[in-house]
């Protein structure tokens, strides 16, 4: 063990002193994260506007209640303009136009119509309703305009459902009472919106652990290759006959690639953490979670450099590979939000795995990232296995 | 008598090609040994061979009577090499190359500073040794080269052609370093297909061509087989016919005669015989102005062995 320390370190001392191991391992995944946690901050800070119309021939509570307060708030905070208009014809004239009433460049979503004597209807528990006319290309402002529509609609019929319960239980309190006291009582489901940062990674956090394991497996690299590279210099040939083993040469090889990608990741963590505030989560989660994806860049890097014939020939063979391994593992943008078959497809990648656990650490606990770890041990287990054969069969004399 | 070093029947063929077909030697304590062949003629692979770079298809190679195989890893620690390609890393120092290897050979800390420090002294680095290799001159990396085969004293140093490419003030800088080692007793195999190294550094010689081993054995005893013998020319004044008639019946010397002002002699050994004919002639009295020895060398030795010039 002693001798095969003796090749990691002066592996490491190799790589630190031509300086690709740094730049590769921690400068470029750091200087990217930094790129696009400034490229992308801006955009994720983009808030949701909307411009609605509301005809009220109403005006009793049930509709008052929805366009003073429901609408009312979120006039308040900015996000949405109300424009009250007198007839039905006029707000679906606005609508299909896309007219621009405040001037704003923004056209209006959605227009809310309440027909005269929806509230009568509504606190006598019969049916009633109102309705929202949307133009199907206004996209988000007439979705959330449905969305506002049916979950007040929803909060109605409740509602109605306790007066008409009460009624047929003989309750002689006055309607309106009734429907007052239904209305303040609470939801029996109450749904809890977990904030999404929860769910999953941030999105410094994410850039942050996408590069760094995108870039772990070049990093390894520089270890997996080190057989080629001391076949190049001449080097193998001194190995070979030095009073050691076969397998103490390539203990050393795998030694110099985990020392690398340990040192980069953790480095990585470290600094975009302390830099731009990137949260990985647990630090014992992330270190299981870093060991078990430098194990399977490991592997799988080692593979490719165990079926070429040159250094120069495995480096072109891991950047393609690398490439294609990291965007399909969606470590440049979250690939699992494409739906459909690449969502899938990338769990045949690691980098899936790592940012998988990552997310899973982020939302639970410690035990929430075990298949990631075992996904991620599997990759580096299998391919390591391929590797070594063929290495053993590179070293055989 | 056990030898530092036997190697037995070797073979090793490449698909159709036979590489190395039958070859054997030996080289006891502080000899150098030669193996002399053009290049393809097997001596890498024989080098190769003896070490367990490469596995032999048949035959046996023992060290100090211990068998060398790819597994022996301890026995090996009996070898040092110095491959005919640079072997180093370029981007650390002499002084980290060596201590590198010496920690791969296990040696103590004490031990291995002082050896590192010997052979800096040695090959001349001691002044730069702290510089990166890739700054070194090539000559420079030739003499590391050797310095790292050299670093834990090995019972024997297998050179392979060490001065191919190399500037004529390393070539014999290198040569010197081999004379020096065999002096100090260690075995040595040395490939080369220089004529001139061969005859200059190596005790015995291995005439090697297409795999085989044509012949063997020291310069003298080559040029013995070939039926050569060694020319010596006096440039002379006096009674030369006298004298030519005495140094005729000299131990040694297979012919006389005078011409053009001088003695023209066919002797066994020039180098062995040249001090007994000067005192003759001096007897005679005869003055001799000046002697050219034209002794047969290895190159028409190979001739006459493979039927070809050694650099064909």
């Amino acid at each position: 063990m002693r001798r095969a320390l003796a090749i990691a370190a002066k592996d490491v001392r190799e790589r630190i002193r031509d300086r690709s191991a740094i730049v590769v391992g921690i400068i470029a995944p750091l200087g990217l994260a930094a790129i696009f946690s400034f490229v992308f901050n801006p955009i994720q800070s983009f808030s949701f506007s909307a411009t609605y119309a509301v005809v009220n021939q109403d005006g009793g509570p049930a509709s008052t209640v929805f366009v003073d307060q429901v609408l009312g708030a979120m006039e308040a905070s900015g996000a949405v303009d109300v424009v009250a208009t007198g007839s039905v014809d006029e707000a679906r004239r606005l609508v299909e136009e896309g007219a621009d009433p405040f001037g704003s460049g923004e056209g209006v979503d959605g227009a809310f119509v309440f027909p005269a004597g929806f509230s009568d209807l509504v606190q006598s528990a019969q049916p009633a309703g109102f309705e929202v006319i949307i133009n199907d290309g206004n996209g988000a402002g007439a979705n959330v305009a449905v969305a506002m529509a049916r979950s007040y609609a929803s909060q109605l019929d409740s509602v109605r459902l306790a007066v008409a319960t009460a009624e047929h239980l003989g309750d002689t309190t006055d309607r309106l009472e009734a429907g007052a006291r239904a209305a303040a009582m609470p939801q029996p489901v109450d749904l809890v919106d977990v904030p999404a940062a929860v769910k999953q990674l941030g999105d410094t956090t994410f850039y942050a652990a996408g590069l760094a394991i995108f870039f772990l497996f070049f990093t390894v690299q520089f270890g997996v290759n080190g057989l080629l590279e001391e076949r190049n210099n001449g080097t193998l040939s001194r190995l070979l006959v030095a009073p050691i083993t076969r397998p103490t040469i390539l203990v050393g090889k795998m030694l110099t690639a985990f020392l690398l990608g340990m040192v980069s990741m953790i480095l990585l963590a470290i600094a975009t953490t302390l830099m731009f505030g990137a949260e990985w989560g647990n630090p014992i989660g992330v270190l299981i979670l870093i060991v078990a994806g430098v194990v399977s860049a490991m592997g799988i890097m080692a593979v490719v450099a165990g079926f070429a014939r040159t250094a120069e020939q495995a480096g072109t063979f891991a950047g393609i590979i690398g490439v294609v391994l990291g965007f399909l593992g969606g470590t440049f943008f979250p690939i699992a939000q494409a739906g459909g078959l690449l969502a899938t497809l990338r769990f045949l990648t690691p980098h899936a795995w790592f940012m998988q656990g990552l997310g899973d650490l982020a939302g639970g606990n410690l035990a929430d990232i075990v298949p990631s770890v075992v996904a991620l041990l599997l990759f580096g287990l299998v391919t390591g296995s391929v590797a070594m054969v063929r290495f053993r069969k590179g070293l055989q004399p | 008598m056990t030898y530092v070093l036997e190697c037995h029947d070797l073979h090793k063929a490449f698909g159709d090609l036979v590489a190395v077909d039958g070859i054997g030697f030996h080289i006891a304590e502080g000899e150098t040994y030669g193996l002399l062949g053009p290049n393809g003629a097997g001596k890498t692979t024989t080098i190769s061979m003896v070490t367990g770079l490469l596995e032999r298809d048949a035959g046996e190679v023992t060290l100090d009577g211990e068998p060398l195989t790819s597994s022996t890893t301890e026995v090996r620690r009996g070898i040092g090499l110095v491959p005919q390609e640079l072997a180093l890393y370029p981007d650390l120092t002499a002084t980290e190359n060596l201590t590198f290897f010496a920690r791969l050979y296990g040696m103590p800390r004490p031990l291995a500073r002082r050896r590192i420090a010997e052979v800096l002294e040695v090959t001349g680095l001691a002044d730069r040794a702290g510089d990166r290799v890739e700054k070194y001159s090539g000559g420079m990396k030739r003499r590391l080269n050797i310095g790292i085969g050299l670093l834990h004293t090995p019972r024997l140093l297998l050179l392979d052609e060490p001065t191919v490419g190399v500037d004529p003030q390393s070539r014999n800088a290198i040569l010197e370093s081999v004379e020096r080692l065999s002096g100090e007793g260690m075995a040595v195999l040395y490939t080369t297909h220089y004529m001139e190294e061969a005859e200059r550094l190596c005790d015995r010689v291995g005439i090697i061509d297409h795999g085989r081993l044509e012949a063997e054995g020291t310069r003298h005893e080559l040029v013995q087989m070939v039926g050569q013998r060694d020319r010596v020319r006096l440039t002379a004044s006096g009674p030369l016919e006298t004298v030519s008639t005495t140094l005729a019946t000299l131990p040694g010397v297979r012919q006389a005669g005078v011409r053009d002002g001088g003695i023209d002699l066919i002797v066994d050994d020039a180098s062995a015989l040249l001090a007994g004919i000067l005192a003759t002639v001096a007897e005679g009295g005869v003055t001799v102005s000046g002697v050219d020895i034209d002794e047969p060398d290895l190159e028409s030795v190979f001739l006459h062995v493979t039927g070809r010039a050694l650099r064909d």
